[in-house]
């Protein structure tokens, strides 16, 4: 099985941690994981702006860099939603579609393909889940509460596997953190009110750290918590999943 | 978005001065919608019921002139006179000319949202007619001289308080009362005169079934059927989106309707009009005012599905937290912003972007609309109209440019993390949005792509 590492740009200018995580997580439980470093953005900050017709550049990119993998593996719902939905190229529509069909979630990777049972890891703290909206409703990573129908949730059966960690239940189980894109800042009294209810959530149950999938909601939310001068910390849910 | 008046991040700006009553907004409408959660979770039926109403209602849209037809001689043969109107003016002007008819100056007027689409108390104004609104809340909102929030809770975002002092300025309440009870019980007692004084009655129109050329109207308070029943002309005004085809259909929306509303079972009153009575008029008025444009347009027909519950807005985080009046359209959050632009581009063109694209609201909505996607596809729309503001548009551009090239992305990014190391003023300043309440993430020394090269070749 040959895998190609999709690291979305903030990650990997940002938050390299993620992503190291992320490989390194997958070479242990055996994958043949390969960066192409051509790589650089799935194009949704334009398109979630009503500039879709800009991705052009990056949706060829895209295609080049990840053509001939079995799987693309990504550390962030948000871009592999992006990615299915909306990639496409006018002069490789084909081989677009077959990407937009390989691209995968990191834990709906772990989950779903190689139905991971048991891990390696520890991490000795009361743990909160943010369930990143496109992750959760576009690629339904887990069950909404809006929707009648059995619960469950990839993200937080992976960390039932992590030892010691303690995981809190939070008010408003799958409320949005405010980010979205270009709504942080175009919206930004909205999207701050968001973002300090979500934390208050979190903290209120005695968070330690909170993670998920998508590290742009987290992104949002640590700048928050640090702006409150806050001990809580956010984690990318590779970083805890690969922690030993 | 350069909409000549206040867009909705501005609006929004204004309402969050005042954190405590976010909160309490917040509070208020999740409240509803955990009430909605725990009554549609009693029904496993609930995912096929919202199914089976989605179909019903594709059908009528692909068949709407079929179905206005049968509605109308079906109508018609109860004895019922019906009207049709393009738009909001021609609406506005078949109401007017029903009362000017009957020779009286005053009406009394229940709960509809296509009248405030159509600004019909203003026009009446004009001509020197004078609307009571029966609703409570409408009432509430009335008084004090602005358009709902809401379209199922039109003064959510009022404090009892608030409608105590509203009252006492109105109807001569004692200052600083606000307990419920008392106000409503003056609001009823003060509507009581209304409803037997008014020769004419507005209502609107919930249901309509084409088979029967019946309609259903849906209230908590009864104050529909009370403006009805005593008044000599009845007028029910219609969005001609409120059709369904049968009479049998009308238990799958009345299940659906109020437990996505309020999280009740059924509305109190769920009233059958189907002729006059002896000596009664009726009136039905068909408006159009953009439907048949928006039913034209593919991406966005799904939007006349819409049965008015209003779950999308109790659901939207960012509703919750900004407001309905920052929608500036009389049918605020999800569906409005997607129902708004149909009908003037330019003055609402922000709103699709008022959304972080969570997509809790097509999840809620009872007949399935995509609404998430719908407003993602208003942006592109948007945008190529050209109501994309300048700046907006150069930012893009550049960023299409520097990502879609390695090159120029890894020298953007490097000298993107050298500013936020070394020269974090240059970003972590007030004309940086994200600064004003968030911090700057920290520039790590080296991105992934660099570390990779150093590890794993
Ligand atoms: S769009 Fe759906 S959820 Fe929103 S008001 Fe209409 S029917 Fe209700």
């Amino acid at each position: 099985m040959r895998v190609g590492l999709f690291i979305p740009c903030y990650v990997d200018q940002f938050y390299p941690g993620a992503a190291i995580a992320t490989l390194q997580l997958l070479e242990k439980l055996g994958v043949d994981v390969t960066y192409p470093p051509d790589q650089t953005c799935c194009g949704q900050p334009m398109a979630n702006s009503g500039f879709e017709h800009l991705t052009g550049g990056c949706n060829r990119l895209f295609i080049d860099n990840f053509s001939g993998f079995d799987y693309i593996v990504s550390p962030s719902g948000s871009c592999v939603l992006h990615i299915r939905e909306h990639l496409h190229d006018e002069k490789r529509e084909a081989e677009a579609k077959e990407i937009s069909h390989k691209v995968w979630e990191l834990t709906s990777f772990l989950t779903d393909v190689l139905k991971v049972q048991s891990l390696p890891s520890r991490f000795p703290y009361k743990v909160g889940v943010h369930q990143s909206c496109h992750g959760q409703r576009g690629l339904h990573l887990s069950s909404m509460t809006e929707l009648v129908a059995p619960s469950f949730s990839k993200p937080g059966s992976l960390l039932a596997m992590v030892k010691d960690l303690e995981l809190i239940e939070l008010d408003r189980k799958d409320e949005c953190c405010g980010f979205g894109g270009t709504f942080c800042v175009a919206e930004e009294a909205v999207s701050a009110k968001m973002g300090k209810d979500r934390v208050a959530d979190h903290l209120r149950h005695g968070a330690e750290y909170i993670t998920g999938a998508d590290m742009s909601c987290l992104m949002h939310m640590e700048g928050i918590l640090k702006r409150q001068g806050s001990q809580t910390k956010v984690l990318h849910i590779a970083e805890i999943l690969n922690s030993q | 978005m350069n909409t000549g008046t206040k867009d909705h991040a501005e609006l929004a700006g204004i309402f969050n001065k005042d954190e405590d009553r976010v909160n309490w907004h917040d509070e208020t409408l999740w409240w509803i919608r955990a009430k909605r959660d725990k009554i549609v979770h009693q029904l496993p039926e609930w995912e096929a019921l919202r199914e089976t109403a989605s179909k019903i209602k594709f059908n009528v849209l692909g068949n709407m002139d079929t179905y206005l037809m049968e509605f109308e001689a079906a109508a018609k043969a109860n004895g019922v006179t019906v009207h049709w109107a393009a738009d909001a003016k021609e609406h506005n002007e078949i109401v007017h000319k029903l009362i000017a008819e009957q020779g009286v100056t005053q009406m009394v007027k229940s709960k509809s949202m296509l009248t405030e689409e159509c600004h019909l108390n203003e026009y009446l104004a004009t001509h020197g007619i004078e609307v009571i609104d029966s609703d409570l809340g409408e009432r509430i909102v009335q008084l004090a001289g602005e358009p709902p929030s809401h379209i199922v809770l039109p003064c959510i975002h009022k404090k009892k308080e608030e409608i105590g002092d509203l009252f006492h300025m109105h109807l001569g309440t004692p200052s600083n009362m606000a307990d419920p009870q008392f106000l409503t019980e003056t609001a009823r007692g003060s509507l009581r005169e209304t409803f037997l004084t008014r020769k004419v009655a507005l209502t609107g129109v919930n249901f309509a079934v084409a088979e029967t050329g019946e309609f259903v109207v849906c209230t908590n308070e009864g104050n529909a059927d009370m403006g009805a029943h005593l008044a000599k002309v009845h007028i029910a005004c219609m969005g001609i989106e409120k059709l369904i085809p049968k009479r049998e259909h009308l238990g799958v929306f009345l299940r659906l309707l109020t437990r996505s509303a309020t999280g009740q079972p059924q509305t109190t009153y769920s009233s059958h009009f189907a002729k006059p009575r002896a000596g009664q008029e009726m009136h039905i008025v068909l408006v159009d005012n953009g439907r048949s444009v928006q039913l034209g347009r593919e991406d966005f027909r799904n939007s006349l599905k819409c049965i008015r519950c209003g779950a999308c807005m109790n659901t939207c985080p960012v509703y919750r937290r900004s407001g309905g009046h920052s929608y500036h359209t009389a049918v605020a959050g999800p569906i409005g912003s997607i129902l708004a632009p149909n009908l003037d581009m330019k003055k609402y063109a922000d709103l699709p972007f008022a959304s972080t694209l969570c997509g809790s609201c097509s999840n809620v909505c009872p007949v399935k609309i995509d609404i998430h996607d719908q407003l993602y596809k208003w942006r592109q729309v948007l945008v190529k109209e050209g109501y994309a503001p300048t700046g907006k548009k150069i930012a893009m551009q550049v960023m299409a440019k520097t990502l879609a090239s390695p090159t120029m992305y890894h020298a953007a990014g490097k000298m993107g993390r050298l500013t936020i190391k070394y020269a974090p003023f240059a970003v972590s300043n007030k004309l940086n949005p994200w600064y004003k309440e968030r911090d700057m993430p920290s520039a790590p020394k080296e991105s992934f792509g660099e570390w990779y090269a150093k590890n794993r070749k």
